[in-house]
């Protein structure tokens, strides 16, 4: 009766292999390594990115003990930080401004390993050092942006199908149009219910006044928000690329939040820095009167940049426009030739001094300059053909198709949509980060220990089969999180201690039914089966109780506690295939055959 | 070996009275320095600034105390933090100084009094963080409640899976007592550590629960009393083991696992030790009090009735 048939045993034989196998690269460590991505889409990592990187390391006379490609990355494995350090700072000046080069670290797990897919597990900012930002987007400002832009949007309208209005007003979340009549409210509402589909539009009569109140409509306003959300992150993933690290998680979190995780950034302030800056656009004229002399200062009332290529350009320092006039910009084609192009959407004010400034400056160069802490860069310079009005304005010449994708890129994500504040920060220094894992480890070592040495001496020859099933309860949990790559942390870490204090319950359960059915004069064998037959039936409920409270953390915890409870869940899980499964398998193979067993080492 | 050689089963329900009074006392005790003394929430919570700084000699508190208010933060809580070399700085929320600007402003302040300083690490909650924290952590605490009644409910019978909850939240309760009367500071972690407490120490009635049930078929000639008093004596071996085991891992934590891990694991402890006394001496009472029969499980044998028809 205690026999488990042959495929049973080979199942329980391959997924402990397979948990070996995904456990391993654990134990191999991790080494600093270098890891070079392309900045921009136009450019790919590929097998000639490989070779000159493994060719700049050649001549600097440092040897990678791997370099591959991984992703859209090359990464190159190193001994140590040194040559670690002296790679990265090689590779960052020869390959220009075109690469991110950043620190990493890779698994030193042979190949055939990292064939197989099986990493080590992903190791949380408090387990490996770096910076957690919770960023929370300012939504009332990125609305009361877009009502401001549709006042002057209004304005224009009404005046250029001259519509008698005595102003245009924002109270709050609406905008106020009045009119002097009913007959020009009503031809009023015609124009902008046409023009402005993002509004709802009420009549209304107060004072003797002829009211039109527009209100952004519920979609409108979600996709106001949600515009504003994902420009940020774009914005966002930009400046961090600037920053050279080599995984950062950047993503929504919620309506209105953003995470930014960056793992080894130490430099928390800088970091800060330029999570926070605030990028202006700038539309300049382009000095054309003056020669330009390399070294010396520009004449009065310019000022000299560098456009994208390094070439050096005089500007009036007189501003046309700002960047907050940019409603929007995207990349397409020009209608005339079909050459790529950037389409900008200016706002009624924006529209209205473009118009002006086109009509006096044909067929002179203006220059877009985009401002970053104070410096200034050239973005695109375009000639001037003809007076531009209505506030489309089209950008195009000489470009390529991705060229025109990055600048209608900078244009709209130069700039934040809505100024962002950070509302948690959670830094982890690397040191505290090791210490983390040594504790971690430490209590699970000594504690693991001291159950195993409890177990044996209570229960002899069962207890020893429950101790291996326990520690094939932590290669199965440890393979799996491997697997999943889920993230660990420090409360995961406990989980994982929590979990193997739990799993032995249901070996206890087994052994003492067990042994309390020798006790009423059972036989061994139908001891062992009633034991582990009765037994099942607590665990499982005992199991799922706990996986209920383990399900709610994940949901409705942050952060650390999500780390705990994935832990906790999957250990479940684990614990109940190895403490019933795998211990069974070893009792069956060890008295299983025995017809005529009349004792068991059960203690 | 075996620890418990028990012939008789305990009377553990002509008890009842004497453990029901006992717990209640101490639920009231817990309740009442909730009640007066209050929670001591960490940052996680409440929002502020905490900066963990590590001296490569013993630190010298009063000079980073001076240091600190020469910065402008005269209301900072300093304090050695597991070592004399670690020192942590709790610094409330403020409306003058954004508090992803602040740790930087009080790093620069310590680096020129002592330039050796190392930042361990920084966590900044802002308020709105703090409360959305509170919130979830409630949510979460009623839907494993009411996951686990609708699951026992299901497995058992209502009664059980009342018996239980109140059994266990009566646990939450009296481990919050603990850290309001000690003044043990409240975490994200310690509240992953009471809920964690909630799922386990519901393993423990399931157990008994399990065999009571068990006892109801098998025992057909004795009373509830002497049922539940039998299920509770024959596990109690394992109950013992159990906590036992999970006890050392626990134990473990709470010596080597650090500062971070100290009171989540003490939290845990504390869970342990009352989940025992509780899934034994309250729950089981609980379900006497509630009027568990032998009928919950066993339908009685429909008996023909005469039926009188017009």
């Amino acid at each position: 009766m205690n026999r488990y048939p042959l495929w049973k045993y080979l199942l329980i034989l391959a997924v402990l292999l397979a948990g070996l196998i995904y456990t391993l690269p654990n134990f191999y460590g991790e080494s600093p390594a270098v890891q070079v991505s392309p900045l921009r889409t136009s450019l790919k990592a590929d097998a000639a990115l490989l070779e000159r990187v493994e060719g700049i390391l050649k001549t600097a006379s440092l040897n990678p003990e791997v370099a591959a490609l991984d992703g859209n990355s090359v990464k190159a494995r190193f001994a140590d930080t040194d040559s670690q350090l002296k790679a990265k700072d090689i590779l960052a000046t020869q390959l220009g401004d075109d690469y991110m080069v950043a620190l990493n670290l890779l698994s030193r797990s042979p190949q055939w390993l990292t064939g197989l897919s099986a990493l080590p597990m992903y190791l949380g900012l408090d387990l490996r050092g770096g910076v957690h930002f919770l960023l929370q987007v300012d939504m009332k400002s990125a609305l009361g942006k877009a009502l401001e832009a549709t006042t002057g949007d209004i304005r224009s309208v009404l005046r250029d199908q001259k519509i008698a209005y005595s102003g245009v007003s924002r109270e709050g979340n609406v905008l106020l149009v009045k009119f002097r009549d009913a007959e020009a409210r009503s031809k009023g509402e015609e124009e902008i219910k046409q023009r402005f589909t993002d509004y709802a539009l009420i009549a209304k009569e107060a004072d003797g006044e002829f009211l039109l109140q527009a209100a952004l409509k519920p979609e409108a306003e979600r996709r106001i928000q949600d515009s504003a959300v994902q420009q940020n992150l774009l914005t966002l993933r930009n400046r961090v690329n600037e920053l050279g690290v080599a995984e950062p998680v950047i993503q929504q979190q919620g309506v209105d939040r953003v995470v930014v995780q960056l793992p080894g950034v130490q430099d928390t302030a800088r970091a800060k820095d330029i999570l926070g800056r605030t990028a202006t656009l700038e539309i300049r004229m382009v000095d054309e009167e003056h020669q330009i002399t390399p070294g010396a200062a520009a004449p009065f009332g310019t000022e000299m940049f560098k456009d994208r290529d390094g070439n050096l350009l005089l500007v009036k320092k007189q501003v046309i426009l700002t960047g907050e006039r940019i409603n929007d910009a995207q990349p397409g084609f020009d209608n005339r030739n079909n050459e790529p192009a950037v389409h900008i959407n200016l706002d009624g004010v924006g529209a209205r001094k473009f118009k002006e400034a086109t009509r006096e400056n044909v067929g002179k160069r203006m220059a877009i300059i985009l401002f970053e802490k104070g410096k200034g860069e050239i973005v695109t310079a375009p000639v001037i053909r003809e007076e531009i009005g209505g506030g489309r304005v089209q950008i195009s010449g000489s470009m390529s198709t991705m060229e025109a994708q990055d600048t209608s890129l900078l244009l709209r994500a130069g700039a934040l949509a809505a100024p962002m504040e950070i509302v948690e920060e959670r830094t982890v220094g690397p040191s505290l980060g090791a210490d983390n894992i040594k504790r971690g480890f430490d209590s699970t070592k000594i504690g693991f220990i001291m159950i195993a040495v409890f177990m044996m001496a209570y229960y002899l020859m069962f207890g020893t089969i429950s101790v291996l099933a326990l520690g094939a309860n932590l290669l199965l949990l440890v393979a799996l999180l491997s697997m999943l790559q889920a993230t660990l942390t420090l409360p995961g870490m406990a989980g994982i201690a929590l979990t193997l204090g739990m799993a032995i319950d249901a070996n206890v359960l087994i052994n003492e039914r067990i042994r309390e059915e020798l006790r009423n004069g059972v036989t061994p064998q139908a001891a062992i089966h009633a034991g582990y037959d009765r037994a099942f039936g607590t665990i499982l409920d005992s199991n799922i109780t706990t996986l209920i409270a383990g399900i709610a953390l994940f949901m409705f915890g942050s952060g650390p506690i999500k780390g705990f409870a994935v832990v906790l869940c999957l250990g479940i899980l684990t614990s109940m295939f190895s403490a019933i499964m795998v211990s069974r398998a070893m009792v069956n193979l060890m008295y299983g055959r025995k017809a005529r067993l009349t004792k068991v080492a059960i203690g | 070996m075996e620890f418990f050689k028990i012939k008789k089963d305990f009377p553990f329900m002509s008890y009842g009275r004497y453990t029901t009074t006992i717990s209640l006392l101490t639920f009231l005790l817990a309740v009442f320095f909730l009640a007066t003394k209050g929670l001591n929430l960490g940052v996680d919570f409440t929002g502020g600034t905490v900066i963990e700084v590590h001296y490569s000699q013993p630190a010298d508190l009063v000079k980073v105390r001076e240091q600190l208010a020469a910065t402008g933060l005269p209301d900072a809580l300093v304090q050695n933090f597991g070592s004399s070399h670690d020192v942590l700085i709790q610094v409330p929320l403020k409306q003058e100084m954004i508090g992803a600007k602040l740790s930087e402003h009080v790093m620069d302040g310590l680096r020129k009094q002592d330039a050796g300083v190392e930042m361990r690490r920084v966590e900044f909650v802002g308020p709105q963080v703090g409360n959305d924290l509170v919130e979830n952590g409630a949510l979460a605490l009623l839907l494993v409640s009411l996951g686990i009644v609708g699951y026992l409910w299901l497995r058992f019978e209502w009664k059980f899976g009342l018996s239980a909850i109140i059994a266990n939240l009566h646990d939450v309760v009296i481990i919050l007592g603990f850290f309001a009367f000690f003044q043990w500071e409240f975490s994200l972690s310690v509240l992953a550590a009471v809920l964690a407490v909630l799922g386990y120490s519901v393993n423990e009635s399931v157990v008994v629960f399990d065999r009571i049930r068990e006892n109801f078929h098998n025992m057909r000639k004795a009373d509830v009393a002497e049922i539940i008093d039998n299920a509770i004596t024959r596990t109690m071996s394992r109950t013992i083991i159990t906590h036992g085991s999970t006890q050392i891992m626990v134990g473990a934590m709470l010596f080597l696992g650090g500062e971070t891990l100290h009171y989540f694991a003490m939290a845990l402890t504390i869970g342990i030790m009352f989940s025992i006394y509780s899934s034994v001496l309250v729950a089981s009472p609980l379900l006497m009090l509630l009027g568990v029969s032998r009928e919950d499980f066993i339908k009685p044998e429909k008996t023909e009735a005469e039926e009188v028809l017009p």
